[in-house]
Protein backbone atom coordinates (compact mmCIF):
# COMPACT_ATOMS: atom_id res chain seq x y z
CA UNK A 1 0.00 0.00 0.00
CA UNK A 2 2.80 2.37 1.00
CA UNK A 3 4.85 1.57 -2.11
CA UNK A 4 1.85 2.20 -4.31
CA UNK A 5 1.32 5.71 -2.98
CA UNK A 6 5.03 6.48 -3.38
CA UNK A 7 4.83 5.27 -6.93
CA UNK A 8 1.86 7.52 -7.57
CA UNK A 9 3.76 10.53 -6.24
CA UNK A 10 6.95 9.76 -8.15
CA UNK A 11 5.53 8.79 -11.51
CA UNK A 12 3.93 12.08 -12.53
CA UNK A 13 7.04 14.13 -11.72
CA UNK A 14 9.19 11.95 -13.97
CA UNK A 15 6.74 11.58 -16.84
CA UNK A 16 7.51 13.64 -19.90
CA UNK A 17 4.11 15.31 -19.91
CA UNK A 18 4.11 16.21 -16.20
CA UNK A 19 3.86 19.85 -15.17
CA UNK A 20 7.14 19.71 -13.21
CA UNK A 21 9.01 18.38 -16.24
CA UNK A 22 7.46 21.07 -18.44
CA UNK A 23 8.27 23.76 -15.90
CA UNK A 24 11.89 22.63 -15.80
CA UNK A 25 12.10 22.56 -19.60
CA UNK A 26 10.77 26.13 -19.60
CA UNK A 27 13.37 27.26 -17.09
CA UNK A 28 16.20 25.60 -19.07
CA UNK A 29 15.06 27.34 -22.27
CA UNK A 30 14.35 30.64 -20.51
CA UNK A 31 17.44 31.17 -18.38
CA UNK A 32 19.51 32.78 -21.19
CA UNK A 33 16.73 35.39 -21.54
CA UNK A 34 16.79 35.96 -17.79
CA UNK A 35 20.59 36.30 -17.89
CA UNK A 36 20.27 38.79 -20.73
CA UNK A 37 17.50 40.70 -18.94
CA UNK A 38 19.64 41.36 -15.86
CA UNK A 39 22.06 43.80 -17.59
CA UNK A 40 19.29 45.26 -19.80
CA UNK A 41 16.84 45.63 -16.90
CA UNK A 42 19.50 47.18 -14.70
CA UNK A 43 20.57 49.47 -17.55
CA UNK A 44 16.95 50.54 -17.90
CA UNK A 45 16.62 51.10 -14.14
CA UNK A 46 19.77 53.23 -14.08
CA UNK A 47 18.55 55.39 -16.98
CA UNK A 48 15.10 55.75 -15.40
CA UNK A 49 16.62 56.76 -12.06
CA UNK A 50 18.80 59.35 -13.81
CA UNK A 51 15.66 60.68 -15.54
CA UNK A 52 14.00 61.13 -12.13
CA UNK A 53 11.77 58.03 -11.88
CA UNK A 54 11.37 56.65 -8.33
CA UNK A 55 11.91 52.89 -7.83
CA UNK A 56 8.22 52.19 -7.16
CA UNK A 57 7.31 53.82 -10.48
CA UNK A 58 9.86 51.67 -12.32
CA UNK A 59 8.39 48.55 -10.67
CA UNK A 60 4.84 49.58 -11.54
CA UNK A 61 5.88 50.27 -15.12
CA UNK A 62 7.64 46.90 -15.54
CA UNK A 63 4.58 45.08 -14.20
CA UNK A 64 1.98 46.99 -16.24
CA UNK A 65 3.93 47.39 -19.49
CA UNK A 66 6.63 44.65 -19.68
CA UNK A 67 8.05 45.85 -23.02
CA UNK A 68 11.73 46.78 -22.82
CA UNK A 69 12.10 48.97 -25.91
CA UNK A 70 8.86 50.89 -25.18
CA UNK A 71 10.00 51.45 -21.60
CA UNK A 72 13.34 52.86 -22.79
CA UNK A 73 11.47 55.15 -25.21
CA UNK A 74 9.06 56.23 -22.44
CA UNK A 75 11.94 57.33 -20.19
CA UNK A 76 13.48 59.32 -23.04
CA UNK A 77 10.13 60.94 -23.87
CA UNK A 78 9.28 61.81 -20.24
CA UNK A 79 12.66 63.52 -19.86
CA UNK A 80 12.04 65.54 -23.03
CA UNK A 81 8.65 66.63 -21.66
CA UNK A 82 6.28 64.71 -23.97
CA UNK A 83 2.59 64.40 -23.01
CA UNK A 84 1.15 61.12 -21.69
CA UNK A 85 -1.00 60.72 -24.81
CA UNK A 86 2.02 61.04 -27.15
CA UNK A 87 3.93 58.47 -25.12
CA UNK A 88 0.99 56.04 -25.14
CA UNK A 89 0.53 56.39 -28.92
CA UNK A 90 4.26 55.84 -29.51
CA UNK A 91 4.10 52.75 -27.30
CA UNK A 92 1.22 51.44 -29.41
CA UNK A 93 3.16 51.91 -32.66
CA UNK A 94 6.38 50.44 -31.27
CA UNK A 95 4.56 47.42 -29.81
CA UNK A 96 2.28 46.73 -32.78
CA UNK A 97 4.97 44.32 -33.94
CA UNK A 98 3.85 41.96 -31.18
CA UNK A 99 0.56 41.48 -33.04
CA UNK A 100 2.58 39.76 -35.75
CA UNK A 101 4.35 37.58 -33.16
CA UNK A 102 1.06 36.77 -31.46
CA UNK A 103 -0.36 35.69 -34.84
CA UNK A 104 2.67 33.50 -35.52
CA UNK A 105 2.35 31.84 -32.08
CA UNK A 106 -1.31 31.06 -32.77
CA UNK A 107 -0.18 28.34 -35.20
CA UNK A 108 1.26 26.40 -32.26
CA UNK A 109 -1.52 27.16 -29.75
CA UNK A 110 -4.48 25.92 -31.76
CA UNK A 111 -7.63 25.24 -29.76
CA UNK A 112 -6.10 26.20 -26.40
CA UNK A 113 -8.58 27.74 -23.92
CA UNK A 114 -8.96 31.51 -23.79
CA UNK A 115 -7.84 31.92 -20.16
CA UNK A 116 -4.49 30.36 -20.96
CA UNK A 117 -4.12 32.46 -24.10
CA UNK A 118 -4.92 35.65 -22.19
CA UNK A 119 -2.27 34.87 -19.59
CA UNK A 120 0.25 33.73 -22.21
CA UNK A 121 -0.13 36.85 -24.34
CA UNK A 122 0.93 39.11 -21.45
CA UNK A 123 4.43 37.63 -21.72
CA UNK A 124 4.95 37.79 -25.50
CA UNK A 125 8.17 39.78 -25.99
CA UNK A 126 10.81 39.76 -28.76
CA UNK A 127 12.91 37.47 -26.58
CA UNK A 128 10.33 34.97 -25.29
CA UNK A 129 8.81 34.83 -28.77
CA UNK A 130 12.14 33.99 -30.43
CA UNK A 131 12.94 31.27 -27.90
CA UNK A 132 9.44 29.75 -27.85
CA UNK A 133 9.03 29.80 -31.63
CA UNK A 134 12.36 28.00 -32.12
CA UNK A 135 11.25 25.31 -29.62
CA UNK A 136 7.74 25.01 -31.07
CA UNK A 137 9.25 24.54 -34.54
CA UNK A 138 11.85 21.97 -33.60
CA UNK A 139 10.45 20.04 -30.61
CA UNK A 140 7.10 18.97 -29.16
CA UNK A 141 7.25 22.07 -26.95
CA UNK A 142 4.56 22.25 -24.28
CA UNK A 143 2.55 25.44 -23.83
CA UNK A 144 3.26 25.23 -20.10
CA UNK A 145 7.00 25.31 -20.80
CA UNK A 146 6.31 28.31 -23.03
CA UNK A 147 4.41 30.05 -20.24
CA UNK A 148 7.30 29.32 -17.86
CA UNK A 149 9.70 31.02 -20.30
CA UNK A 150 7.41 34.08 -20.44
CA UNK A 151 6.83 34.40 -16.70
CA UNK A 152 10.36 33.68 -15.48
CA UNK A 153 11.62 36.37 -17.87
CA UNK A 154 8.90 38.69 -16.55
CA UNK A 155 9.90 38.21 -12.90
CA UNK A 156 13.61 38.72 -13.63
CA UNK A 157 12.79 41.81 -15.71
CA UNK A 158 10.75 43.42 -12.90
CA UNK A 159 13.41 42.71 -10.26
CA UNK A 160 16.32 43.84 -12.49
CA UNK A 161 14.69 47.15 -13.42
CA UNK A 162 13.92 47.95 -9.77
CA UNK A 163 17.44 47.06 -8.62
CA UNK A 164 18.93 49.12 -11.47
CA UNK A 165 16.88 52.07 -10.28
CA UNK A 166 18.04 51.60 -6.69
CA UNK A 167 21.75 51.53 -7.60
CA UNK A 168 21.37 54.09 -10.43
CA UNK A 169 22.71 57.01 -8.43
CA UNK A 170 26.06 55.24 -7.98
CA UNK A 171 26.56 54.53 -11.70
CA UNK A 172 28.12 57.19 -13.94
CA UNK A 173 26.31 57.88 -17.22
CA UNK A 174 27.28 55.57 -20.10
CA UNK A 175 29.37 53.28 -17.86
CA UNK A 176 29.86 49.59 -18.71
CA UNK A 177 28.24 50.01 -22.13
CA UNK A 178 24.73 49.84 -20.66
CA UNK A 179 23.38 51.77 -23.66
CA UNK A 180 24.28 48.80 -25.86
CA UNK A 181 22.47 46.06 -23.88
CA UNK A 182 19.29 46.11 -25.95
CA UNK A 183 21.14 46.24 -29.29
CA UNK A 184 23.28 43.24 -28.37
CA UNK A 185 20.19 41.28 -27.37
CA UNK A 186 18.48 42.06 -30.69
CA UNK A 187 21.62 40.91 -32.54
CA UNK A 188 21.56 37.52 -30.84
CA UNK A 189 17.82 37.11 -31.39
CA UNK A 190 18.37 37.88 -35.08
CA UNK A 191 20.98 35.12 -35.24
CA UNK A 192 18.39 32.69 -33.76
CA UNK A 193 16.07 33.47 -36.65
CA UNK A 194 18.49 32.86 -39.54
CA UNK A 195 17.23 29.37 -40.45
CA UNK A 196 18.25 29.43 -44.12
CA UNK A 197 18.93 31.51 -47.27
CA UNK A 198 15.40 32.91 -47.54
CA UNK A 199 15.55 34.12 -43.92
CA UNK A 200 18.91 35.79 -44.51
CA UNK A 201 17.56 37.45 -47.65
CA UNK A 202 14.45 38.66 -45.78
CA UNK A 203 16.67 40.06 -43.02
CA UNK A 204 18.77 42.01 -45.55
CA UNK A 205 15.64 43.32 -47.31
CA UNK A 206 14.06 44.33 -43.99
CA UNK A 207 17.23 46.13 -42.91
CA UNK A 208 17.49 48.13 -46.16
CA UNK A 209 13.77 49.03 -46.25
CA UNK A 210 13.81 49.93 -42.57
CA UNK A 211 16.74 52.34 -43.01
CA UNK A 212 15.08 54.06 -45.99
CA UNK A 213 11.71 54.20 -44.20
CA UNK A 214 13.35 55.59 -41.05
CA UNK A 215 15.25 58.26 -43.00
CA UNK A 216 12.35 59.49 -45.13
CA UNK A 217 9.26 59.07 -42.94
CA UNK A 218 8.97 60.60 -39.46
CA UNK A 219 7.73 58.64 -36.42
CA UNK A 220 8.14 54.99 -35.51
CA UNK A 221 6.14 53.33 -38.32
CA UNK A 222 9.33 51.98 -39.90
CA UNK A 223 9.40 48.86 -37.67
CA UNK A 224 5.98 47.50 -38.59
CA UNK A 225 6.08 48.89 -42.13
CA UNK A 226 9.49 47.53 -43.11
CA UNK A 227 8.98 44.13 -41.49
CA UNK A 228 5.62 43.50 -43.20
CA UNK A 229 6.97 44.64 -46.57
CA UNK A 230 10.15 42.55 -46.27
CA UNK A 231 8.24 39.43 -45.13
CA UNK A 232 5.89 39.83 -48.10
CA UNK A 233 8.82 40.17 -50.53
CA UNK A 234 10.55 37.18 -48.96
CA UNK A 235 7.32 35.16 -49.20
CA UNK A 236 6.87 36.07 -52.89
CA UNK A 237 10.50 35.23 -53.71
CA UNK A 238 10.17 31.86 -51.99
CA UNK A 239 6.98 31.08 -53.93
CA UNK A 240 8.51 32.20 -57.22
CA UNK A 241 11.63 30.07 -56.64
CA UNK A 242 9.53 26.97 -55.88
CA UNK A 243 7.65 27.18 -59.20
CA UNK A 244 9.49 25.59 -62.15
CA UNK B 1 5.04 63.40 -11.43
CA UNK B 2 2.49 62.18 -8.89
CA UNK B 3 1.46 58.59 -8.23
CA UNK B 4 -1.76 59.19 -10.14
CA UNK B 5 0.05 60.62 -13.21
CA UNK B 6 2.47 57.68 -13.30
CA UNK B 7 -0.42 55.22 -12.96
CA UNK B 8 -2.45 56.76 -15.81
CA UNK B 9 0.62 56.80 -18.09
CA UNK B 10 1.67 53.22 -17.34
CA UNK B 11 -1.89 51.84 -17.43
CA UNK B 12 -2.36 53.44 -20.86
CA UNK B 13 0.96 52.08 -22.10
CA UNK B 14 0.12 48.67 -20.63
CA UNK B 15 -3.23 48.55 -22.39
CA UNK B 16 -1.81 49.38 -25.84
CA UNK B 17 0.97 46.85 -25.23
CA UNK B 18 -1.35 44.05 -24.11
CA UNK B 19 -4.04 44.35 -26.80
CA UNK B 20 -1.76 43.69 -29.81
CA UNK B 21 -0.29 40.69 -27.97
CA UNK B 22 -3.68 39.34 -26.95
CA UNK B 23 -6.24 39.80 -29.75
CA UNK B 24 -4.45 37.96 -32.61
CA UNK B 25 -3.68 34.97 -30.40
CA UNK B 26 -7.22 34.84 -29.04
CA UNK B 27 -8.82 34.88 -32.48
CA UNK B 28 -6.33 32.95 -34.59
CA UNK B 29 -5.86 30.09 -32.11
CA UNK B 30 -9.41 28.93 -32.81
CA UNK B 31 -9.27 29.10 -36.58
CA UNK B 32 -7.50 26.98 -39.13
CA UNK B 33 -4.83 29.18 -40.65
CA UNK B 34 -4.26 29.00 -44.42
CA UNK B 35 -0.82 27.77 -45.53
CA UNK B 36 0.15 31.06 -47.18
CA UNK B 37 -0.42 32.90 -43.89
CA UNK B 38 1.72 30.37 -42.00
CA UNK B 39 4.51 30.78 -44.59
CA UNK B 40 4.29 34.57 -44.41
CA UNK B 41 4.23 34.63 -40.60
CA UNK B 42 7.34 32.43 -40.46
CA UNK B 43 9.32 35.27 -42.05
CA UNK B 44 7.96 37.91 -39.67
CA UNK B 45 10.37 37.41 -36.72
CA UNK B 46 13.55 37.79 -38.77
CA UNK B 47 12.05 40.81 -40.55
CA UNK B 48 11.06 42.53 -37.30
CA UNK B 49 14.44 42.06 -35.66
CA UNK B 50 16.28 43.32 -38.72
CA UNK B 51 13.95 46.34 -39.00
CA UNK B 52 14.56 47.18 -35.36
CA UNK B 53 18.33 46.84 -35.65
CA UNK B 54 19.23 48.42 -38.99
CA UNK B 55 18.43 52.06 -38.09
CA UNK B 56 20.26 51.71 -34.75
CA UNK B 57 23.39 50.49 -36.53
CA UNK B 58 23.40 52.57 -39.72
CA UNK B 59 21.76 55.92 -38.90
CA UNK B 60 21.86 58.75 -36.38
CA UNK B 61 18.66 59.80 -34.58
CA UNK B 62 18.58 63.60 -34.52
CA UNK B 63 18.65 64.53 -37.35
CA UNK B 64 17.97 61.24 -39.13
CA UNK B 65 21.02 60.73 -41.37
CA UNK B 66 22.60 57.64 -42.93
CA UNK B 67 25.95 57.17 -41.19
CA UNK B 68 27.82 53.89 -41.62
CA UNK B 69 30.86 53.47 -39.39
CA UNK B 70 29.24 54.40 -36.07
CA UNK B 71 30.68 52.61 -33.00
CA UNK B 72 27.29 50.80 -32.75
CA UNK B 73 28.00 49.15 -36.12
CA UNK B 74 31.68 48.43 -35.46
CA UNK B 75 30.80 46.74 -32.17
CA UNK B 76 27.90 44.87 -33.80
CA UNK B 77 30.24 42.91 -36.10
CA UNK B 78 32.19 41.01 -33.39
CA UNK B 79 29.03 40.80 -31.25
CA UNK B 80 27.14 39.23 -34.15
CA UNK B 81 29.96 36.73 -34.78
CA UNK B 82 30.00 35.86 -31.08
CA UNK B 83 26.24 35.19 -31.23
CA UNK B 84 26.62 33.01 -34.35
CA UNK B 85 29.41 31.02 -32.69
CA UNK B 86 27.92 30.57 -29.19
CA UNK B 87 24.13 31.13 -29.59
CA UNK B 88 24.28 32.47 -26.03
CA UNK B 89 21.90 35.36 -25.34
CA UNK B 90 23.33 36.31 -21.97
CA UNK B 91 26.91 36.01 -23.25
CA UNK B 92 26.17 38.13 -26.31
CA UNK B 93 24.67 40.91 -24.19
CA UNK B 94 27.67 40.98 -21.87
CA UNK B 95 30.21 40.86 -24.75
CA UNK B 96 28.32 43.57 -26.67
CA UNK B 97 28.20 45.89 -23.64
CA UNK B 98 31.87 45.31 -22.86
CA UNK B 99 33.00 46.01 -26.43
CA UNK B 100 30.80 49.11 -26.65
CA UNK B 101 32.21 50.39 -23.39
CA UNK B 102 35.77 49.80 -24.62
CA UNK B 103 34.92 51.43 -27.97
CA UNK B 104 33.72 54.50 -26.07
CA UNK B 105 36.98 54.64 -24.11
CA UNK B 106 39.37 54.18 -27.04
CA UNK B 107 37.66 55.46 -30.21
Amino acid sequence: MKIQTDHKVLAPSLAKNSRIFQLRQGLIAGWPICLGYIPIGMAFGVLAQQAGFPAWAVGMMSILVFAGSAQFICVAMVSSGASALTIILTTLVVNLRHALMSSALAIHLQGVNRWFLSLFSYGITDESFSVNMARFRETDWSRWSGLTVNQSANIVWILSTISGCLIGQFIPRGAFGIDYALTAMFLCLLVYQLHGPIYILTAILAGCISILWYLFLPGESYIVGASMLAATLGYLIRRWRKKP
Amino acid sequence: MTFYEYFVLFAGMGLVTYIPRWLPLLFLAHRRLPQWLIDWLSLIPVAILSSLLAPILFTTAEPRIFSPGKPELLVAIPTFLFAVKTKSLGGTVVVGMLLYWLAGLFL
